[in-house]
């Protein structure tokens, strides 16, 4: 399919013929398994669009809960040129390119200090972008001869990590989120950009606010408040590509 | 047992007296030093409940006044026993209350009154351990008449933040299969210096580990034991920097088993090296006293650094882990020890060389029941594809006569788990004991082939890591980014300040009763 076709189709989801519109979905309900059960399952598949919905598998769970697995055709369509998206505003560049541009523009080495902030323990996604061990084949920031890291490792307050960025005159500060109960990620990151905006009233001289972890969406920037929110799957190469395609326009 | 594996008696022979070797300054060290939480434990031994009403606990109050008026080196027990003698309060409720607000006059006894305080701590602490005694033939007697299910035990975890819902979850759990029910901590508890009072309904992807929730989990699972037929054991964390009152609790609630690794806190949350050795064997002095099951947390190394890579660190910490245990009282049926399925499903021979790594944890630690943990870093979002490695893990599992296998969760890394999510996993896991159980008996690897030489080469990679550790020190190797590729140096992280070298006359009730404990099991 061609970028222009791909814009200005209407589509719906493909089971195995084009316009089937067949899904399959999987709940559970807090109801005991019996016939009326199963009546709820298909009215609830109703709602929610599908039309007929099939319901392939019904198993009890304890007494009070039924899991059900439910195909069915969705009447919905999807507008594909409604559809927004966050396109990657930078190139994606190699270590080698990355220290280039580091060396050549900068001048010296671009500074990052990041961590899992808050009451985060889990400090797997911020490894996966700091540790030399890297993510998904690619090695991370602390692998890039022209990148000094700064890894505060997990539950670190916000004052205590916009200070210590401050003391590092850090380029960029990075915030690692994995646990969202209760939205903690959300409130977690507030807090360091209101600590960060406190610390550096002048924007040009404020280190680059970037949030992280599997459950942010990069359309969240302007909600938070960062300069660049990185989602599930992010390697280390887009993070330190973003960093200096951003940072001497900063600068400058 | 002989190897299936080929390996050389004398190899491990030399495995086991290297750690030794290590391990002895850092045993040396946790012997001669205190630290507020052990000390806070003796407290809670003797009975101190309860706390301020900004929520801190009186045996945290009652400890800082001890230390700011006389200090700790002597231990809180001589001071607090001491003063109640002398009439300062009525009990020692009243006293840590008094005390809170500086109303105690604090000071060391001598000669004839510190016998008498000695023999009055003494006598309190006891009823603590007598507790602790009970819960364990308790615990005993609901095996004997309820059944202790057929290894290997599925374990399994509940954390929604809230114990009121925990408590339903962990019934339909048990209902469902699981034999073994752990309670995750919220995230912020392994950093707190005190441990929170009461039921709890909010907390951070877990719920907070207080003596009240506890109390609560147990008798709700003994219930659902008593209508299923079978005892259903309760597992939390003794980390962090509470650990030695974590496991205290866990000893006066009768909870079965708990997380207590020698290394854990030091390298994944930053606690000092120090404070972590002092405040662990006191941890599992209780916890061998309890009779209580620890689960150590190698496998959490796996997670940060490369499964093939690091498989010989496991090894190394296992080796640790089991010499520290030891040496605090716990005998083999009570070791744990960690590991975990986390090789990428990417690379060639993946299955081959998880066989290879479970099979030879297996054959080292022939009477331990072993922990074994699923994947979780490659577990992507694809939950069909996790479905089926969580599959393999738990064949390898069966195949290696894992004693305890924690049931992965096809939505790792997606949300907490859905209660459909665990019943899917407990279908999992049943149909490949179903199908495959006894299938050990059949699988005996041609020594000289794939698997056999990878066991036999990690095993040779252990030892030679552990003859560097002895040329150095364990502190030095920690500091050096040996385990879990963190460094951690000996006198960083969180918690130092609360060491304290013990002074000559150190006095502990609790060490002293859980030290006979340890002599009289050797």
């Amino acid at each position: 399919m061609t970028a222009a076709a791909q814009e200005k189709k209407l589509v719906r989801p493909y089971g195995d013929t084009t316009g089937d519109g067949m899904v399959q979905l999987s709940f559970t309900l807090p109801l005991r398994h019996d016939e009326r059960a199963e009546g709820a399952a298909l009215q609830l598949a109703g709602k929610m669009g599908l039309d007929p919905a099939m319901v392939v598998h019904v198993k009890a769970i304890g007494p009070d809960f039924t899991f059900f697995i439910v195909y069915g055709r969705v009447r919905h369509l999807v507008d594909v040129s409604a559809v927004q998206v966050v396109e990657r505003e930078y190139p994606l560049l190699t270590a080698k390119e990355v220290n280039l541009a580091v060396r050549s523009r900068l001048r010296r080495k671009l500074v990052v200090v990041g961590a899992a902030v808050g009451t985060d323990a889990h400090t797997v996604g911020l490894d996966a972008i700091l540790n030399v061990k890297g993510f998904a084949g690619e090695k991370g920031l602390e692998h890039y001869r022209e990148i000094r890291v700064v890894n505060l490792g997990s539950q670190v307050g916000a004052g205590e990590l916009v200070a210590r960025a401050a003391r590092e005159r850090a380029d960029a500060i990075l915030m690692s989120q994995v646990v969202t109960q209760r939205d903690a990620h959300v409130q977690h990151v507030r807090e360091v950009v209101t600590a960060a905006r406190a610390a550096w009233t002048d924007d040009r001289r404020r280190p680059l606010l970037v949030a992280g972890g599997p459950r942010f969406d990069p359309a969240m920037t302007g909600d938070l408040g960062v300069d660049r929110v990185f989602g599930k799957g992010t390697t280390p190469r887009e993070v330190a590509s973003y960093l200096v395609h951003t940072l001497p326009r900063r600068s400058a | 047992m002989t190897s299936k594996l080929g390996l050389d008696p004398a190899v491990v022979q030399t495995a086991r007296e290297l750690a030794r070797r290590a391990a002895q300054p850092v045993v040396h060290m946790a012997q001669t030093h205190t630290t507020v939480s052990v000390e806070r434990a003796v407290l809670r031994l003797a009975g101190v409940q309860g706390a301020d009403a900004e929520g801190i606990p009186w045996v945290n109050r009652l400890v800082d006044a001890v230390r700011s008026s006389v200090g700790l080196a002597h231990g809180v027990a001589l001071p607090v026993w001491d003063a109640l003698l002398a009439g300062q309060a009525a009990d020692i409720a009243e006293l840590a209350q008094k005390a809170a607000t500086g109303g105690v006059a604090f000071r060391l006894p001598a000669a004839r009154d510190a016998d008498r305080a000695r023999r009055a701590a003494r006598n309190a602490v006891a009823g603590g351990i007598a507790r602790i005694d009970r819960n364990r033939k308790q615990r005993e007697r609901l095996l004997a008449r309820l059944g202790d299910p057929e290894p290997p035990w599925i374990y399994l975890i509940v954390a929604t933040g809230d114990i009121y819902e925990d408590i339903p979850q962990a019934q339909a759990a048990a209902r469902e299969g699981a034999d073994v029910v752990a309670v995750i901590r919220s995230t912020g508890q392994s950093l707190l210096d005190y441990v929170p009072e009461g039921a709890t309904r909010e907390g951070f992807a877990g719920t907070y580990a207080t003596q009240e929730n506890f109390r609560l989990m147990r008798a709700a699972l003994d219930d659902v034991s008593r209508e299923l037929g079978r005892y259903v054991r309760l597992t939390n964390y003794a980390s962090g920097l509470c650990m030695p009152e974590i496991a205290t609790l866990a000893g006066l609630e009768r909870l079965d088993m708990m997380l207590n690794d020698c290394m854990y806190g030091i390298v994944f949350r930053d606690i000092n090296p120090q404070r972590t050795f002092i405040d662990q064997r006191f941890s599992r002095q209780v916890h061998a006293r309890a009779g209580i099951v620890i689960n150590t947390g190698e496998d959490n190394y796996l997670t940060t650094a490369d499964a093939v890579d690091a498989a010989h660190t496991v090894i190394v910490s296992q080796l640790l882990n089991e010499r520290f245990g030891k040496e605090a009282g716990l005998a083999d049926w009570q070791l744990g020890l960690g590991h975990a399925f986390e090789i990428n499903p990417a690379i060639p021979d993946s299955l081959r060389l998880e066989l290879a790594h479970a099979q030879l944890v297996r054959e080292l630690f022939p009477d331990a029941p072993l922990k074994y943990m699923p994947p979780t870093k490659h577990m992507t979002g694809n939950v069909f594809a996790g479905y089926l490695l969580d599959a393999f893990f738990n064949l390898v599992g069966v195949l290696t006569g894992q004693g305890i296998i924690l049931i992965g969760m096809m939505t790792e890394g997606i949300h907490t788990p859905f209660l459909s999510d665990r019943d899917l996993a407990l279908e999992n896991v049943r149909y490949v004991v179903r199908a495959a159980r006894g299938l050990d008996e059949d699988f005996h690897p041609p020594r000289d082939g794939f698997i056999a030489t990878r066991a036999r080469q990690v095993l040779g990679e252990s030892v030679d890591l552990l003859d560097r550790i002895c040329d150095q020190s364990l502190l030095d190797a920690i500091a050096k980014g040996t385990f879990g590729v963190t460094k951690r140096p000996a006198d960083g992280g969180k918690g130092l300040a609360g060491v304290v070298p013990h002074a000559d006359g150190y006095y502990n009730p609790a060490t002293e009763i859980l030290q006979q404990t340890g002599e009289d099991a050797r």
